[in-house]
């Protein structure tokens, strides 16, 4: 009952949420000093072929025109048509979003099955040398600048030792697309040298974008795992002379989890942010490469559903959290 | 016939970041087979500490044992070796103060007892494999309905917040009977409950631990309580142990002026309630001497110097004063 | 005096703000401290891309500037920028909260969904948006960053406003007669202040690393400003020869970030008893 309201509640925000976020990048884009139909029209187009293309695409209308307009085109599927691609974005957005999913899942991968054994190591080992180890190497994760730990990985592993690819996805040949993840297909495709290609390509990215999300993975884990194992629970089940290893196996860990799982919106952000310099950087063919190459270009119809679709992704992912997290604390959504 | 709880002379204290805070100085108390004990004080007189050194719960690391010793049915409690671990849920049991607090909130009530159950009920001689899931589950619903909760089957699979604070503490009054104890410890079990149903619990605690002959433990810094339960009173101020009487000489004709003037703070018919100036001091600069010193209007310069030595009577009053109220002095008194 | 004794023995606290404060002083005396102060603009084509010596301890860059001395110089810039994009995202970020905790009702609803629709894109994302539209210029940079970042200092005051509202002595002032204006300011923004500071701090390594990201995709100050973020960026195409080139600048973004960060979870130990550490 309660978990229903909770999740109905969540449904019913989602849409004016996303119809706020696209307010506030319509805006932007367009009060910007620039005029998209000269951009869009070309460097040497004359004044009556801009004229025709502000027509065509409706800038010469009042702004609020524009926008419902342009809600309505969503609404019905049609992000518009990129300046730059000449593709509808609705297509450019979902041949890129399977490259970005691989990344994101084998990060998040990483970054729990890395990050809460060392978090809960930490929390039962509190104040020996490898909690303090791990404290400077989680801080450190925090503060490192990704473009640049990227950049230097590529630096060592690419150009000095020449064990793994510089960028991209693949050599050669890829398999053929039946998830879009490239590594998952490759492995359907049962071709050894393309399983091989496919993973040493993944290494370095993901380890880049993993990096930042594990540091949070063991910070939350660990503070978790302190503060249920001074909580009264566990003091009554030690008084209660009950094991230690049931103690902490069992109650202690699924206390923490909980507590790290209310964290995983916040990991997921991590995560789509750092694809988009990641991507940038190691030339991945997804949504974050694609986002950057957009604004660069001034292709604000790619922005704004590169925005859309991100801010979708992130506030499902929430929901999707909230859900998960209602259904394994019984005492409901806090 | 020996005493089932003995502890002579406990010193100990923690380590914090101004020194360190002699929490008890010298306690001794016994609790014979089936006796309730109450052991009395002001909050912060180290009653809890008490509880806990007994429990084998005190914070590790920062707890230093400078004399003494705690037996329990003849076993050393103190040291932390298997054998203390193995009394521990068997012959002596808790009963915390935050019922709420003390239930791991992600698992069901059904989970908690039968964990317990499965290392600490009683395997009558026949091995851990003599006894089934399905009996531990019978005897545990034989408790719950022992403790009078209502629908006990259904408690079993109910989540500790599903429970009101007066039903969750009769949880716990069971799962300290289940293993079939000798001893509970009772660490202030009614503070966290509402008035009306306080009585109830120290009810149903005090008959239960007559009918199957349980020793019981119980600290409170209320003295209603302490009459309404106890067979025996031991008075506790910072630290030391001032007084120990069987009820009627605790009430009627009380030795020391602490324990005096805690009377005297009680409401009663005919006279108004008078507080105890002053506070109890911190353990950090405990005052020299009987640690009651500067609260007290008997004190003389052999209080400041030297502590005075409990000394017992033939009828079980014992007293540490060096000026105690004699028991002629009670007609004058009043 | 207790909490300034409490801070130095907080061994991670006290790198922090050590630090911070190298940072504050390469900012401050950088034209001082710079072997060649004019190398921020100048430019020596023979001597490009020479590895660290003597002259250039860190090297030179493409345009043959010393990158030392262009690293002082970008000290200032990312404290300028995060100090004013912090600044301005508090301004707008506080007040909204305080509104919005102490009157509840549908315009503190209405803030905090449009706070929430801020949040519901990764901040980079929208930082990027905001500064290719505006144009690239450090102006631009701070504007994009205090507009990206104002909603997690809404949240948080939010948040704080509303558990203060319900304290006694909170409501023994309404009660009193306050105005609305007496009672956030006397009462209640005094005693939410610590989570703000350790959150301003937190923040400003958030914000500096966001900022040197913006700089790297070139959306930051134009050359030759010497950003860090940018200096990273020019690099790249110089590897794998030019190793030292982005060694410095990412370096100096660590240690600043990491800076921040110690130094706010430091404050948080010391000023907020519910986390605070034992011994």
């Amino acid at each position: 009952m309660n978990w229903l309201s909770m999740v109905a509640n969540r449904l019913l925000w989602f849409v004016p949420t996303l119809v706020g976020l696209l307010a506030i990048v319509f805006l932007l884009s367009r009060v910007i000093p620039v005029d998209p139909a000269v951009l869009a029209a070309g460097e040497n187009a004359s004044p009556e072929q801009v004229q025709q293309v502000r027509e065509r695409f409706g800038f010469d209308k009042p702004l609020p025109v524009q926008f419902v307009n342009y809600l309505r085109d969503i609404a019905q599927g049609n992000l518009g048509t990129s300046l730059f691609t000449q593709q509808p974005i609705v297509d450019d957005l979902a041949s890129r979003l399977p490259a970005t999913l691989e990344l994101t899942i084998f990060a998040v991968l990483i970054a729990g099955l890395i990050g809460i054994p060392l978090g809960v190591f930490c929390g039962l080992h509190r104040n020996s040398w490898i909690d303090h180890l791990l404290r400077v190497v989680t801080v450190s994760g925090l503060a490192v600048a990704s473009f640049w730990l990227a950049m230097q990985l590529q630096f060592l592993f690419s150009m000095k030792l020449g064990w793994l690819p510089l960028s991209g996805r693949i050599e050669g040949f890829p398999p053929e697309t039946v998830t879009g993840l490239m590594l998952l297909d490759a492995l359907i495709e049962g071709d050894s040298e393309m399983i091989g290609s496919a993973f040493r390509h993944i290494i370095l990215p993901t380890l880049t974008l993993a990096l930042p999300a594990a540091a949070t993975v063991v910070r939350f884990t660990r503070n978790g795992v302190i503060g249920v194992i001074n909580s009264p629970s566990v003091a009554y089940q030690t008084a209660m002379g009950l094991p230690r290893r049931l103690i902490v196996w069992k109650y202690v860990l699924r206390m923490a989890l909980t507590a790290t799982v209310t964290q995983l919106g916040l990991i997921f952000g991590i995560l789509l942010a750092g694809a988009v310099v990641v991507e940038t950087v190691f030339d991945w063919p997804g949504l974050g490469a694609y986002a950057v190459r957009s604004i660069l270009q001034s292709d604000y119809n790619a922005v704004m559903g590169f925005t859309l679709c991100t801010g979708a992704l992130f506030v499902l992912i929430n929901l999707l959290v909230d859900m998960l997290q209602a259904a394994i604390d019984p005492r409901g959504a806090a | 016939m020996s005493s089932l709880l003995d502890i002579q002379a406990l010193s100990l204290g923690f380590r914090t970041e101004k020194g360190i805070a002699k929490v008890l100085d010298r306690i001794d108390l016994s609790v014979e087979p089936g006796e309730i004990v109450g052991l009395v004080g002001e909050s912060g007189c180290g009653k809890s500490t008490l509880a806990r050194a007994i429990l084998g719960t005190l914070p590790e690391g920062q707890t230093e044992i400078n004399s003494g010793h705690i037996r329990l049915d003849g076993v050393d409690m103190l040291s932390g070796g298997k054998a203390a671990e193995h009394l521990r849920g068997r012959v002596v049991t808790f009963v915390p103060q935050d019922p709420f607090a003390s239930f791991n909130p992600l698992f069901r009530i059904g989970t908690q007892i039968q964990d317990l159950m499965r290392f600490k009920a009683p395997r009558d001689g026949k091995g851990s494999f003599g006894r089934s899931r399905k009996a531990d589950e019978a005897s545990a619903i034989a408790m719950l309905d022992a403790v009078q909760l209502p629908q006990p089957k259904a408690i079993l699979d109910k989540y500790p917040h599903q429970l009101s604070g007066g039903q969750r503490q009769r949880v716990m009054i069971a799962m300290a009977l289940l293993p079939q104890p000798r001893m509970i410890i009772a660490d202030e079990p009614t503070t966290a409950l509402d008035v009306t149903v306080q009585a109830q619990i120290l009810g149903l605690l005090r008959r239960l631990a007559v009918e199957r002959g349980v020793s019981v433990l119980f600290t409170t810094h209320d003295l209603g309580a302490a009459w309404e339960i106890c067979d025996r009173v031991v008075v506790m101020y910072a630290g030391q142990t001032a007084e120990i009487a069987p009820r009627e000489q605790f009430f009627g004709n009380p030795r020391h002026p602490y324990t005096r003037m805690l009377l005297d703070s009680l409401p009663a018919p005919g006279r108004d309630p008078v507080g105890i100036p002053g506070g109890v001091p911190s353990p950090l600069k405990a005052p020299h001497g009987c640690r009651f010193n500067p609260r007290c209007p008997r004190a003389t310069d052999a209080c400041h110097e030297t502590r005075p030595a409990l000394i017992a009577e033939p009828n079980g009053h014992a007293v540490a004063c060096h000026h105690p109220w004699l028991a002629e002095a009670e007609a004058a008194h009043v | 005096m207790d909490l300034l004794k409490r801070f130095a023995r907080d061994r991670a606290a006290f790198v922090g703000l050590s630090l911070l404060g190298l940072l504050v002083l390469a900012a401050l005396f950088a034209p001082l401290l710079a072997p060649f102060p004019n190398d921020v603009f100048d430019f020596h084509i023979g001597n490009r891309l020479q590895p660290p010596s003597a002259t250039a301890f860190f090297g030179t860059d493409r345009m043959g500037s010393d990158i030392f001395s262009r690293m002082l110089f970008g000290a200032r810039i990312t404290l300028m920028l995060a100090g004013i994009a912090v600044g301005s995202a508090l301004i707008i970020g506080v007040p909204i909260g305080l509104i919005a905790g102490y009157y509840q009702n549908w315009v503190s609803d209405a803030l905090m969904r449009i706070a929430e629709i801020f949040l519901a894109v990764p901040q980079i994302v929208l930082a990027i948006a905001i500064a290719q539209t505006l144009g690239p210029s450090i102006e631009n940079v701070i504007l994009a960053l205090s507009l990206t970042y104002w909603p997690f200092w809404a949240r948080l005051v939010y948040a704080e406003t509303r558990s203060m509202r319900n304290e006694v002595f909170v409501e023994s002032a309404v009660a009193l007669g306050a105005s609305p204006w007496r009672v956030v300011v006397l009462h209640i923004l005094p005693n939410i202040a610590s989570p703000i500071i350790v959150r301003t701090s937190i923040g400003m390594g958030a914000t500096i690393l966001t900022a040197a990201t913006l700089g790297f995709l070139g959306l930051g100050a134009p050359p030759p400003t010497p950003e860090w973020g940018r200096m990273i960026a020019e690099s790249r195409e110089f590897l794998p020869e030019a190793w030292w080139y982005a060694l410095a600048p990412g370096v100096a973004i660590f240690l600043t970030v990491l800076g921040f960060n110690l130094f706010g979870d430091g404050l948080r130990d010391i000023l907020d008893p519910r986390t605070r550490r034992s011994v």
